[in-house]
């Protein structure tokens, strides 16, 4: 166990290695150019300043140097060494404002939409899952599986829109522009997170449910389910301490992907109900054609998810002992 | 041979079965996933809305003023008319039209680039394929809209633009999926006869590979149909998708007529209305065709799973 976790630890480096060419190359090889956004709202300047503007970004350097400024391993244009390998991100090309410190900033948000999101998915997903797989086939089992199905298929920028459209119309409501905090007014802060959160959610509740009911039908079918039945055990005591705990196992892989489509969903719930997390903060980058930010942001979501993925691994192992001595 | 002209009843059998697989996969669907065929129905009425778009449509996509400005819903304009007048339910079908090539095109190209890349890597394995997974691997680390909103926001909005970028971005997605098919696939006897005969590596790839690994790439496919319709939607929605006036489902959603909904909801309701529809019914469609070419889960079962009868 100890040498698999070390392993999957030293793979970080190489992967993420990559992940920052691939980043870098996305980035810089597409078309479309800061410097010119930058003349065009600039009035005085003319020609002659793009060459100034390109070397003030250190955009006059080849490619692979300024790959190198990025990872810190070349010095930047005032000859310092600011880069991944020293913990900085760059620092924003318009505002010259550190990206670390903007990705800090609009942190706690996107963590709460995410976290609020994955606890409302298991809540309703699982016992939902669970009850469907119970009832094979019945009313309710297909109750269950519509339901699932129509979260998938609801768009939930389309159901946001819709919420606050309904809410401002009937009731003159409208989400509050700012962020509340939540050690200030807890409830208020809930109030306003839990209906992105739970939209941020939908789709995964949606896949959650049907893998809980389908993980479940799969355990339900094994012998030892039958040899609780033979043994005149309740119901209640087969499902609960004989099938959960078997049939969770491969759920707890499905909140990890879920993650990946969480954290690119809040883009676009932050975009709807005007949260100011990271996802806003890549969206209003784009649009400036901010290189650093762009892609400070990616390579963080890469980060976070490569972290994630590696904590599901390691919770899989625990769970499921014939992984782990493998 | 000779006993089959001779036998009657036998040759009656095999009569009677002889109507093709694909009548043969309908009447399953049907008798098995009722309400799969239906939602089967619904997509092929959506891909007739897309094609015959013009015929259907009362009004041309972009026909300003036709409409009064955000009227409600009446028999000249079914779904009312939105802040320039035009008519939305000539937009909503337009709108189909934009939705299927999207889903079709996209999610075909993408196929393309599962095949080549997954393909390629699991059958061929060895170093290039430790190369190319490693790379696959970086780029899964990143979420797929966050990859999509970045290129997008670089090459600029537009149809064939968001076409060839969910191609790109599902496709290396899916790769690994086709990766793991080859790899199991190439473990087969049958490669190792055509190895043995002298086959070259694209005839073995191409006639023993890809014939084999297709079940894995339809159910692929009818996963990724309705994902690049809703990715493309949400695409047009932020404003990196398909631009206005353009009439699609996503952008229709958009900042651009945000105000007017206030005015009038029916301009939000019917553009998510129909994307809605559209992918709970292929999602349902793709799943009742999942099941039936599934082998595992064909068979009745009763409460718990005991088996009502043997399905073999």
């Amino acid at each position: 166990m100890r040498t698999y976790i070390i392993r999957r630890l030293l793979l970080i480096v190489p992967t993420m290695f990559l992940v920052s060419i691939l980043l870098f190359l996305l980035i810089r090889l597409i078309p479309g150019n800061i410097v010119d956004q930058m003349i065009r709202e600039r009035p005085f300047s003319m020609d002659a300043a793009r060459a100034a503007i390109e070397q003030e970004l250190g955009l006059d350097v080849p490619i692979f140097e300024q790959y190198g400024r990025w990872l810190g391993v070349l010095p930047g244009v005032d000859g310092s060494f600011n880069g991944i390998f020293q913990g900085s991100l760059g620092n924003s090309l318009w505002t010259n404002e550190a990206v670390v410190k903007l990705i800090i900033n609009r942190l706690p948000v996107t963590i709460e939409l995410v976290i609020l999101a994955i606890l409302i998915m298991i809540i309703i997903s699982i016992p939902i899952g669970i009850y469907s797989a119970m009832r094979q086939n019945t009313m309710g089992d297909l109750a269950g599986r519509s339901f699932a199905t129509v979260l998938i298929a609801l768009p939930n920028f389309w159901v946001g829109l819709m919420i606050i459209l309904v809410a401002s119309i009937w009731w003159g409501v409208s989400p509050p522009l700012r962020p509340i905090s939540f050690i200030e007014d807890p409830i208020g802060n809930l109030g306003q997170f839990i209906v992105p959160a739970l939209l941020l959610g939908m789709a995964g509740t949606g896949t959650t449910m049907r893998m809980a009911r389908s993980m479940m039908l799969e355990v339900l079918r094994q012998d030892y389910i039958r040899t609780a039945w033979a043994k005149g055990l309740k119901e209640r005591v087969i499902i609960m301490r004989h099938a959960l705990k078997n049939a969770l196992i491969p759920v707890v892989t499905l909140v990890g992907i879920n993650l990946a489509y969480l954290v690119g969903g809040t883009v676009i719930i932050e975009t709807v109900f005007s949260l100011p997390g990271i996802g806003r903060l890549l969206v209003e980058s784009t649009s400036l054609r901010d290189y650093t930010i762009v892609s400070g942001v990616a390579f963080f979501y890469a980060a976070v998810l490569i972290m994630v993925n590696i904590i599901v691994d390691l919770t899989y192992g625990y769970l499921d002992p014939r992984i782990r001595f493998k | 041979m000779g006993n089959r002209t001779t036998d009657s009843s036998l040759d009656k059998v095999v009569k009677r079965k002889r109507h093709s697989r694909l009548v043969d996969f309908g009447i399953r669907l049907v008798k098995e996933k009722p309400l799969g065929a239906v939602m089967g129905v619904v997509t092929i009425l959506l891909l007739l809305v897309a094609i015959f778009a013009d015929l259907i449509a009362p009004y041309g996509m972009n026909e300003t003023g036709v409409a009064d400005f955000l009227a409600g819903p009446s028999f000249a304009h079914l779904m009312g008319g939105d802040q320039l007048g035009r008519d939305m339910f000539s937009r909503i079908i337009y709108g189909a039209r934009i939705s299927v090539i999207v889903g079709l095109f996209a999610t075909f190209l993408s196929i393309v680039v599962s095949l080549t890349v997954g393909g390629l890597s699991g059958y061929i394995g060895g170093k290039f394929d430790l190369i190319v997974q490693r790379f696959v691997d970086a780029w899964m680390c990143f979420p797929e809209l966050v990859l999509l909103i970045i290129i997008m926001s670089f090459i600029g909005p537009g149809l064939w633009n968001v076409i060839i970028v969910l191609a790109l971005v599902f496709g290396i997605a899916g790769s690994r999926i086709i990766r793991g098919a080859a790899m199991s696939v190439k473990e087969n006897a049958y490669v190792q006869a055509a190895v043995a005969i002298g086959c070259s590596t694209p005839r073995i790839f191409i006639r023993h590979i890809l014939p084999n690994i297709m079940a894995t790439t339809i159910v692929l496919f009818t996963v990724r149909v309705p994902a690049s319709i809703l990715a493309e939607a949400a695409m047009s929605f932020l404003g990196y998708g398909v631009p206005p006036p353009t009439p699609s489902w996503g952008g229709m959603l958009s900042a651009e007529g945000r105000t007017y909904m206030f005015l009038s909801l029916s301009i939000a309701i019917w553009p998510g209305l129909a994307l809605s529809t559209v992918v709970f019914s292929v999602n349902m469609f793709g799943d009742a065709l999942r099941d039936l070419f599934d082998p595992r889960l064909r068979g009745g079962t009763r409460r718990y799973g005991m088996k009502v009868k043997n399905p073999q």
